[in-house]
This record gives structure tokens, sequence and C-alpha cells, in this order.
């Protein structure tokens, strides 16, 4: 148990150490090695050392369960990243943000049946973990799309206001189902329908954004990615997880921003001025 | 007040991680040039792939003696986090190696 949390102490660290030499030319590669060494050790060690509150580790044809879906998701990932035009890259950065969204939206809507009512702030950490992982993989869906050139835009006046209205509806709902003090079991039929609320804001939330202005949401909704997986961590008390996803949540808001200035936006201007701007005023 | 007090009490430890982290992440990139937008964006989020974690947590507590909607979507989970962790981290690796010969 403590060697676990000892692990995850490493892999925090090595998270940090990584990105930092991310952001220097010459230590980047190196950079990005070390913080690939530090998810490995996490997930080895999770795999061998994680115990249940009962204290039973996890069962073996559970290990082979993870161990098959971990290789299938490599094998995958690997040839993917490896065969695909120097060009396509953008997209595919976008594709497998998405991708950890959903999973964040998965972990999330599974841990739903085992909350703890009472718990306000655990309930609170499993509905926003929901919510934040839906929108960004149905956001950086839409944005692989437009990358890609599968989606076009679409935009009208009347899409900022339904987009307002679905995200108050959204944290309504959320809100109502925290305080409503019912069974996680009552509340089946509300998580089903928080996560499509959310998925729907994600789509309608990167529709009206320009092409031009797609690596900035990116970076974005890649921080809600990193956001999403921290309230995850809150879930389970893990701290790797707690720690590597706030880091990407400041760090990409951060990044966001740093673009927006490098291509000389504000951010508010990419998202609110794409309601009223035509393609003519994208920079 | 007295309500907020008590929140913040109960999660002290959680906020303060979250305070450090957030200002951690902000002093860590701070001062990169634009050339790395990009990759720090990829390599970020192939960090945010720790949600795997979570997913290996989620599958371990499953009942695998019987086929049910959480044992499959808990490794669609694993799954999913798999593509982002494997994947992010090769595609900022691709990336970079370009930018190196780029700069040769």
């Amino acid at each position: 148990e403590t060697l676990l949390e000892l692990s995850y102490l490493v892999a925090a660290l090595l998270f940090v150490f990584g990105l930092k030499l991310l952001s220097h030319p010459e230590t980047a590669r190196r950079g990005n090695l070390w913080a690939a060494g530090g998810m490995f050790l996490g997930m080895l060690t999770t795999l061998l050392l994680h115990k249940t509150d009962s204290g039973t580790p996890i069962p073996m044809a559970n290990v082979w369960i993870i161990l098959a879906a971990i290789g299938v998701g490599s094998v995958v990932g690997w040839i993917v990243a490896r065969k695909i035009k120097m060009t396509a890259m953008p997209q595919l950065v976008s594709f497998y943000n998405a991708t950890g969204g959903a999973a964040s939206m998965l972990v999330a809507l599974l841990e739903f049946p085992n909350a703890n009512m009472s718990n306000k702030g655990s309930v609170l950490v499993t509905l926003l973990g929901m919510i934040i992982g839906a929108v960004a993989f149905s956001g950086s869906m839409i944005a692989y799309g437009k990358l890609d050139g599968k989606v076009g835009d679409i935009r009208s006046g009347l899409m900022k206001y339904v987009n307002i209205l679905l995200m108050l509806v959204t944290f309504g709902l959320a809100i109502w189902m925290l305080f409503s003090g019912q069974t996680p079991a009552d509340l089946n039929w509300a998580i089903y329908l928080l996560m499509v609320l959310s998925l729907l804001y994600g789509v309608l939330f990167v529709m009206p954004i320009g092409g031009a202005d797609m690596p900035v949401v990116i970076s974005l909704l890649n921080s809600f990615t990193g956001i999403a997986a921290a309230m995850a961590g809150f879930i389970y008390h893990n701290q790797a997880m707690i720690l590597g996803g706030i880091l990407v949540g400041a760090a990409g808001t951060i990044l966001t921003v740093l673009m927006c200035r490098a291509m000389n936006r504000s951010l508010l201007n990419v998202i609110i001025g794409a309601f009223g701007g035509g393609p003519s005023s994208a920079a | 007040m007295e309500a907020i007090l008590q929140f913040f009490f109960t999660y002290k430890e959680a906020i303060f991680i979250i305070a450090l982290s957030v200002f951690l992440g902000i002093e860590v990139i701070s001062n990169v040039p634009s050339v790395l937008h990009t990759p720090l964006m990829s390599g970020a989020n192939a960090i945010s792939g720790v949600i795997i974690i979570g997913g290996i947590i989620l599958v371990g507590h499953a009942d695998a003696s019987r086929l049910s909607l959480e044992l499959v979507l808990g490794i669609l989970a694993v799954i999913f986090g798999t593509l982002n962790v494997v994947g992010g981290f090769v595609v900022t690796d691709r990336m970079l190696e370009m930018f190196k010969k780029k700069k040769k």
C-alpha cells in the first residue's frame, strides 16, 4: 500500500519534470519520455499493488482482462500515431484527447452507482467528472472532424442562447441530483440524461468556432480532459490522477492563453467572437 | 459562511493540492517558446490520460465472471485511456522528431 502511494508520488513528479523539459526545445523529447515513464509506472503499480477497501488485490481474471484492453489500446494507438501523415497530426491529437475525455466520462458514469449520496463532495466530483469528460469527448470529436474537413462550421445568432440555456439546464440537473436526497439507483435515468446533455453541449460549443481557431480550442478541451481526470482522481483518492489532472488543467489553460496571444487574439474573442464574426474576422 | 468554512475544513487537503498544482502547472510552462506550443499541448494531452489508472481500478473491482454493462463499459474506458496515453506520447515524440530535423 505504501509502495503504491510512493510510486504515485514518483509518477506525479515525473509528470511535472517531463512537462518542464517539454517547454525547452533542446530537452523536449527527453521530457516526453520521462512523462511516459511516469505513466507506465503508475499503470504498472496500480495493476499489481492496488487493493480494494476490503483489502483484496485485483483478481487474476480481471488483471488479464485489463492487460488485454491495454494491449488493444496500445497497439492501435501506436500504429495510428506512427502511420498517420504529418499534416494530419493536429486532428489526431484532438482524437486522442477525445478518447481521454470518453474514458473520464465512462469512469465517472460507472462509479456513480457506488456513490455515497450523503457525501456531497464525492457526488459533486463524480458529476463534474462526467460532465467535463463528456464535453471534452464530444467537443474534441467535432474539432477532429473540422480539422479533417468532415464537419463544417455552423453559425447562427440563435446558437449563443441555445448554448447558454443548455449549460444552465445541465448544471441545474446536476445540482438537483446533488440535493435531491434520492439514492443513485433512483437517479439512474438522471445520470444518463446528464451525459446526453453534456455530450450535446460539447458539440454545440465547438460547432460555431472557426477552423483556424481549432488548435486553441483543442488546447482548451485538453485542459478540460485534465480536470475531468482530476475529478475522477478525487473519487478514488488517487494522488497521481489528481496531481496529473490538475497539472494538465492548469498548464493547458495557460497554454491556451499563450496560443491566443501568439495569434494576437483573446480567448474570449475566439469563443464568443465566433458567434458574431464571419470567416473574414478570422486572423 | 459557516457552511463554506465547514466545506473548506472537510476538503482542506484536496484544496491545498489543487491550489499548489495549479500554481505548478502555470509556473512550469510559463516561458515556453511558441514553436513548442503544439508538442507541449500534445504532451499534456498524453498526461491527461492518467484517467487510465481510474479505468484499471474500475475494471479491477468489476465482477469478471459474467458479462455486465459495467464490465463492457469499463473495458472500453481502459481501451480509450490507453489510446490517449500511448497515442499521445507517440504523436508527441514524432512531432519533436520532425522539429529536430527541421532545425538541422
